[in-house]
């Protein structure tokens, strides 16, 4: 286990490290920067002179290589640089964010895993039956729904029309205000999970070894059990892993539409407003929060199958 | 003459395909005495192995039974409710697949796989259980036991997968085993040593043995009886030792005569193995008449039309062609 751990935290580093070179190569690019953009509004013309000293100041005028290799090794020590636009160090302005959109994340996840396993599951064991037909159905919906649209629904009729839970924002960071942006980010992994474990489930079922437990005289309550549950996971959780490290950066759209504090409309934030820092620390952080999902995923796989050992 | 242990009667099974049902296997009959070993032959595709899942109540859609009757130890089960063919299951028939590669669970320890026979026929604890699964791995010859009940499938080799399979099956000591190509998938050193444990533990346990196989030899040399299937039918049955001797039907005379014979090459030069021209008909393609007259060196007009009935043989034998006797 200490080994998988090892080996996986390993992968991470050359990983991150090519994820910030990339971001920043990116960002270095683009035309505009956060200074050009505080003129660009046209009302307050700036001095060019200050302009030159803020450039100055928050080192733009570098050379690229140079203020790469700052950046990492800032990074290296835990300083992820100042905002431009707050001042703060963005290590500050990430760590409120962080919580809430973790909670979002395991919430939606929670949902889809519960609804799409459950669905996909009881699809399975019946197959073409009525409920295999309605859960289908709903899947397919679910994976073509669009968030922004979904989300937007939800509030029309939860909050607006049955007024039962509140539109948009964190409030006091309790469940109520968690569960329609968890519902809206929830539902694309939500069908994935349920067409997967369907068709892992239907696999399992026909395999060889399941009809050697039939042979035995088992009832096909226990078969599934002792048989043919575990089998179907090592199939469902290489997709929940999948679906669970990408939703970090899908909920980018849900947090800006739901006003949702998290890393996501922060990011979207900065990029609009060309807070480079900010943007390359959030990008950091949904990077990290995959990398994570991946290591947990593979840990997994090796709890539950035996036939797997890193060595 | 007392009850046979298994009473195959006319079985019909049946295909569903396309909206149409074809029979898959029709005719089929036979009778296994206790302690009995009783050989199933015929090439892939011929019906042996679903006629054994029947005999199991194991068929699933597209396959059901189409008619007939199955009698264990005189108590019809062909159409058993599924509580009742449960409790038959493992404890009074039992039965080897071909692949013991992909016939275990792979996640879960083969000690688990024996106890469950335990803990389900017999309302044992799963300590309990897992004591006399070793014991059971002991039985089936497997080295140190007591280190190999807690093995993962993919850390035996096909071999010793396969006397797990063998210790599963006679776990709860079955009156019935059926051993569907139990040696197919092994390698030819292994395969003796696993007929030679099947035919020893059914032996000293009097369990009779249901031996399907394509290898004529094989099945001849295990089994008192004899039935050879083709194309769904049974087309020859007789004693082991008579079916070399005097094989009746075409087909039948055509699988000894590809067998290859130790000495030949020695006595008669290097020859070519002679072979059954053509190939097995497909279900939805059998011809009329007699399934075999396409291949059939001997055919006639009337084979190409009429099937052929049943034509007794010595010692409960039967042969089913119009050019016998």
């Amino acid at each position: 286990m200490l080994i998988v751990l090892g080996r996986r935290l390993a992968n991470v580093i050359p990983t991150l490290l090519a994820v910030v070179a990339l971001v920043f190569l990116l960002f270095s690019v683009l035309p505009g920067s956060f200074i050009s953009g505080m003129n660009e509004d046209g009302r307050s013309a700036m001095d060019p002179a200050v302009m030159e000293r803020m450039r100055k100041e928050m080192g733009l005028d570098d050379p690229l290589l140079e203020r790469f290799a700052k950046y990492v090794v800032n990074i290296a020590v835990g300083d992820l640089g100042t905002s431009f636009r707050t001042r703060e160090p963005v290590t500050k302005m990430l760590s409120g964010r962080i919580w809430p959109s973790l909670k979002l994340v395991m919430a939606a996840m929670t949902f889809a895993i519960l609804v799409g396993v459950t669905l996909g599951f009881l699809a399975a064991l019946k197959p073409g039956g009525l409920l295999d037909t309605a859960a289908m159905v709903g899947a397919i919906s679910g994976l073509s729904l669009s968030q922004f649209w979904f989300g937007l629904m939800l509030m029309y009729l939860f909050a607006l029309k049955l007024q039962w839970l509140p539109s948009f924002g964190y409030g006091d960071g309790g469940l109520r205000n968690l569960i329609l942006p968890a519902i809206a980010l929830g539902v694309g992994p939500m069908a994935l999970l349920a067409r997967t474990t369907r068709a892992a489930v239907l696999d399992v079922l026909n395999a060889d070894f399941v009809r050697t437990a039939r042979s035995k005289g088992m009832s096909e309550r226990r078969v599934v059990e002792w048989h043919v549950l575990r089998n179907a996971l090592v199939l469902v959780i290489t997709i929940v892993g999948l679906q669970f490290g990408s939703l970090m950066g899908q909920a980018v759209v849900v947090e800006k539409l739901f006003a949702w504090p998290g890393v996501g409309s922060l990011m979207v934030d900065s990029v609009f407003q060309r807070d480079m820092p900010t943007v390359q620390g959030c990008i950091l952080m949904i990077v990290l929060f995959f990398l994570a999902i991946n290591t947990l995923v593979d840990i997994a796989y090796v709890v539950i199958d035996p036939r797997i050992r890193y060595r | 003459m007392t009850t046979p242990l298994l009473r195959v009667d006319n079985l019909r099974i049946a295909l569903a395909s396309d909206g149409i049902t074809y029979n898959a296997v029709e005719n089929v009959s036979f009778e296994i005495g206790r302690g009995e070993a009783f050989g199933l032959v015929g090439e892939s595709g011929c019906g042996k192995s679903i006629t054994a899942l029947a005999v199991m109540g194991l068929l699933r859609r597209p396959l059901s039974l189409g008619g007939g009757r199955i009698v264990l130890d005189g108590q019809e089960i062909q159409d058993a409710p599924a509580a009742e063919m449960r409790r038959l299951r493992g404890k009074r028939i039992a039965m080897i697949f071909q692949e013991p590669m992909t016939a275990l669970n792979p996640l879960s320890p083969v000690g688990k796989q024996i106890a469950e026979m335990f803990v389900l026929h017999q309302g044992a604890n799963w300590n309990e259980a897992m004591d006399r699964a070793e014991e059971a791995l002991r039985q089936v010859r497997v080295p140190s036991p007591e280190r190999r009940i807690r093995d993962y499938p993919h850390q035996l080799s096909g071999g010793m997968r396969q006397r797990v399979m063998i210790a599963i099956a006679l776990a709860c000591g079955p009156d019935l085993l059926v051993a569907d190509e139990p040696t197919t998938a092994l390698d030819v050193t292994v395969q003796a040593e696993i007929i030679d444990l099947i035919a020893e533990l059914c032996a000293a346990k009097g369990t009779a043995v249901l031996m399907i196989s394509h290898d004529l030899g094989l099945v001849a040399n295990m089994c008192k009886r004899v039935a050879v299937m083709y194309a769904g039918r049974i087309v020859e049955s007789q004693v082991a030792d008579a079916i070399f001797a005097t094989p009746s039907h075409p087909y039948t005379q055509g699988l000894i005569d590809s067998l290859p014979r130790l000495g030949e090459r020695a006595r008669r030069g290097r020859q070519r193995l002679t072979e059954i021209a053509g190939v097995v008909p497909s279900i939805q393609a059998y011809p009329a008449g007699c399934r075999f007259n396409p291949r059939c060196p001997a055919v006639t007009d009337i084979c190409r039309t009429n099937v052929p009935e049943a034509t007794s043989l010595p010692a409960d034998g039967l042969v089913r062609c119009h050019h016998h006797g």
